[in-house]
């Protein structure tokens, strides 16, 4: 065998840098869900009655449903009889009127993360809801944002302070009924971000929310809802990490975006849950809903997102292009390591006429990770002149990892222009040995060629972001090589 | 500078270089001469330090230290340059980028500081200009949709900018048309000087009116059968290869 396959399969010794366990305070409700759970959910947070009501109809709908099997991943089934439901830093029962009341602790966390929540101490344009658990902590900047009309809160607060808002379009992008993990997360989400912009503003800053688990044997269900009102545009991004555990942990997040005319909204993820560890034990299961509405004219969404945590992703961030010219982008990387399993992709609807999308996917998969895109384009007969254009590109490092491509594609216009490309390419010894005859070491050579493998993808990120997002793939490649 | 004794080299149990001498001295050209599977490559790859590659006896010698006990990137820092034949394509990786890390990691093994992009680019336009390469694959991706003359070329380009002790040429004239052939050659010509050696692998004699070596050595079947000055590869681009062939062979059956 030689070197570099050997210090290829040397990548099960990385580590996960943000498993450390807060102890903190928490108050948690008992595990188990049943209605009463969700009435207890609703009445911790103080909620009116219509977001019980609308809670309740999803729990009924939930328990009608069974868990999606079509994706390629394995797993022990989930008990959901098992998991809490609600779990929230103890200080909430009195919540900080501003972070100098926040738990020192809590601070400490982020601190630790990497999140600078201290408005001081801030990176520069980046303002930040983060999410503990259950709650949302702390978000900054609201004042400055307030000021242009812009709403950055959580979701637990625009239910208070702006109904006519949540009601409007909560679930009208994913239906409570659109599959079992959203309905699970409508009955059941306990926290999440909100962002509306209103017509005309150009948020001058990154929005960010930074979710994290800590809490044992909890799930967390977050819900984030951003809103671009005509001609605005705003970037958000999100993050997440989890302490290092041995029991799987659930993540069942929807976010629901919704563009009108001449609006532009663009989210980026960079996901670094727990992946378990290097014998496939523990990590969190991460199944998300993501899809934005391109509502309105000329609108634009684009998702960018960098997937190198969990045990279990899937998730498929998708665009349905409603409005005539409007815009959908999906850029993805998603890297498998150790027994991580990852189905993800993009669905692009195309409604409106002059529509177009456009899909960029790298899959890196390592040690006995799976990596599978899933994509749909579907081409209505109304959407007249739509294209599309998808790459599909596929790294195996080693050879006992496996990536798929699975692409469907439904045309329905004659006048749709298609483009497919797709790639699966070994990371080659040559590309290795020729780095390392130019003094190059293994393991720099190897972070590079990945990198280089993404460019097309981590140039979507803000810049700031696009750093981190090099540096975690750094971080989660370490150990492959050496 | 580097010497060569008795290398043996096994390929999945194959026999490829049986019994390998060879001495470069300071400022010294050499050029191993041979045809297709005399073990030409596979003596380039052994010497920097190819893994597929089993070495089951002898040993080779740079600068005094054991090379064979050195990883790739070690030699590399060390002062040893391979021009690949296929040199490798690597998408999404800029060539400046590429080769600043690799300059730097030469420099970081010399105790040198590292160099930062404003003199790196400096040092890489002087550079470029000995090879006449175009400076817009400064900012392209290593060898990525590189013609096969750019790719040579960017190889000699490397070897300018790390600055090795010691070159090994493995058939950078293959693929190369006549002006191609003559920048290459004046690229390697303007870096010779009296501390530098190459050793130059090639097929032809037609590089070696160009880069005019030393001593030329003729491989065949895996050992070195005949030594000479220049004119050896005159002779042998009159005589061919089987002049020799027939010689090794009866030398073998006397």
């Amino acid at each position: 065998m030689s070197t570099s396959t050997e210090t290829l399969e040397r990548f099960a010794n990385r580590e996960y840098e943000f498993g450390f366990v807060t102890d903190i305070e928490q108050e948690t409700i008992p595990p188990g869900l049943d209605e009463n759970t969700v009435r207890l959910i609703s009445a911790k947070k103080n909620e009116p009655e219509w977001m019980l009501e609308w809670r309740l109809k999803a729990f009924q709908v939930w328990k009608e449903m069974s868990e999606p099997t079509w994706a390629m991943v394995k797993y022990t089934p989930v008990d959901y009889q098992a998991i809490t439901y609600y779990a929230a830093p103890k200080s909430d029962d009195d919540r900080p009127k501003s972070l100098d009341e926040v738990d020192p602790e809590l601070l400490a966390t982020y601190e630790k993360l990497g999140i600078p929540l201290r408005e001081q101490e801030m990176l520069a344009g980046v303002a930040v809801d983060a999410v503990f658990d259950s709650v949302s902590v702390a978000t900054t900047f609201k004042g400055k944002l307030a000021e242009l009309g812009i709403i950055f809160c959580s979701m637990s607060e625009a239910i208070q302070e702006h109904p006519e808002l949540v009601k409007q379009y909560l679930g009208s992008v994913v239906p409570r009924r659109d599959n079992f993990f959203a309905a699970l997360n409508a009955a059941v989400f306990s926290d999440g971000s909100f962002v509306y912009i209103p017509k005309g503003v150009r948020c001058p800053m990154e929005l960010s929310t930074y979710f994290r688990i800590n809490a044992m044997n909890t799930g967390q269900f977050e819900r984030t809802l951003i809103v671009a009102d005509e001609g605005s545009y705003v970037s958000y991004l999100e993050g997440c990490t989890a302490p290092m555990r041995d029991e799987n942990q659930l993540h069942a997040a929807v976010v629901e975006l919704v563009a009108l005319d001449d609006a532009q909204i663009k989210y980026s993820t960079v996901q670094n849950w727990y992946p378990g560890d290097k014998n496939g034990k523990g990590g969190i299961y991460n199944f998300v809903t993501k899809r934005g509405l391109c509502a309105g004219h000329r609108s634009k969404i684009s998702w960018t997102q960098v997937e190198t945590g969990s045990a279990i992703t899937w998730k498929y961030p998708s665009c349905i292009l409603k409005g005539d010219g409007s815009v959908g982008e999906f850029y993805s990387v998603a890297l498998t390591n150790n027994h991580q399993q990852a189905d993800t992709g993009t669905k692009m609807i195309h409604v409106g006429r002059d529509t177009s999308s456009t899909i960029v996917s790298k899959g890196i998969s390592a040690g006995v990770g799976q990596n599978t895109y899933r994509g749909e384009v579907k081409i209505l007969a109304s959407a007249e002149n739509a294209r599309n254009f998808s790459q599909c590109d596929s790294m195996l490092l080693g050879d006992r990892c496996g990536a798929h491509t699975f692409p469907y594609i439904d045309v329905q216009s004659p006048t749709a222009r298609m483009e497919h490309e797709a790639t699966t390419s070994k990371i080659g010894e040559d590309q290795i040995f020729y780095c390392n005859s130019r003094g190059i070491e293994t393991e720099d050579a190897v972070s590079m060629i990945v990198n280089g493998f993404c460019k097309e993808v981590f140039r979507e990120l803000p810049m700031e972001f696009a750093v981190e997002a090099q540096k975690l793939l750094e971080v989660s490649l370490e150990g492959s090589v050496g | 500078m580097l010497k060569i004794e008795n290398l043996h080299v096994e390929v999945e149990d194959k026999a490829i270089l049986k019994g390998i001498d060879l001495e470069v001295k300071p400022g010294e050209v050499h050029a191993i001469m041979g045809p297709n599977g005399s073990g030409k490559s596979t003596l380039a790859q052994v010497l920097a330090g190819r893994e597929d590659y089993e070495i089951t006896k002898g040993s080779v010698a740079f600068g005094g230290e054991d090379l064979l006990d050195m990883a790739p990137e070690e030699r590399a820092r060390e002062g040893l340059f391979l021009a690949f034949q296929y040199p490798v394509e690597i998408p999404g990786v800029s060539n400046t980028y590429f080769l600043k890390a690799a300059l730097n990691a030469v420099r970081k093994h010399r105790g040198e500081d590292e160099i930062d992009a404003v003199d790196f680019l400096k040092l890489a336009r002087e550079k470029m200009k000995l090879v006449e390469m175009d400076e817009k694959l400064l900012g392209r991706p290593v060898n990525d949709g590189f013609s096969g003359g750019e790719k040579k070329r960017n190889e000699i380009f490397h070897m300018a900018v790390l600055d090795p002790k010691v070159a090994v040429l493995d058939e950078t004239d293959s693929g190369l048309d006549i002006d191609a052939l003559r920048i290459v050659s004046d690229g390697v010509n303007a870096m010779r000087n009296e501390n530098r050696s190459f050793v130059v692998i090639t097929h032809y004699q037609r590089l070696l009116d160009y880069i005019v070596p030393d001593v030329v050595h003729v491989l065949l079947d895996g050992r070195i059968v005949q030594t000479g000055g220049k004119e050896l590869a005159t002779e042998l681009e009159e005589k061919g290869y089987s002049w020799l062939e027939n010689d090794v062979a009866a030398a073998a059956t006397a």
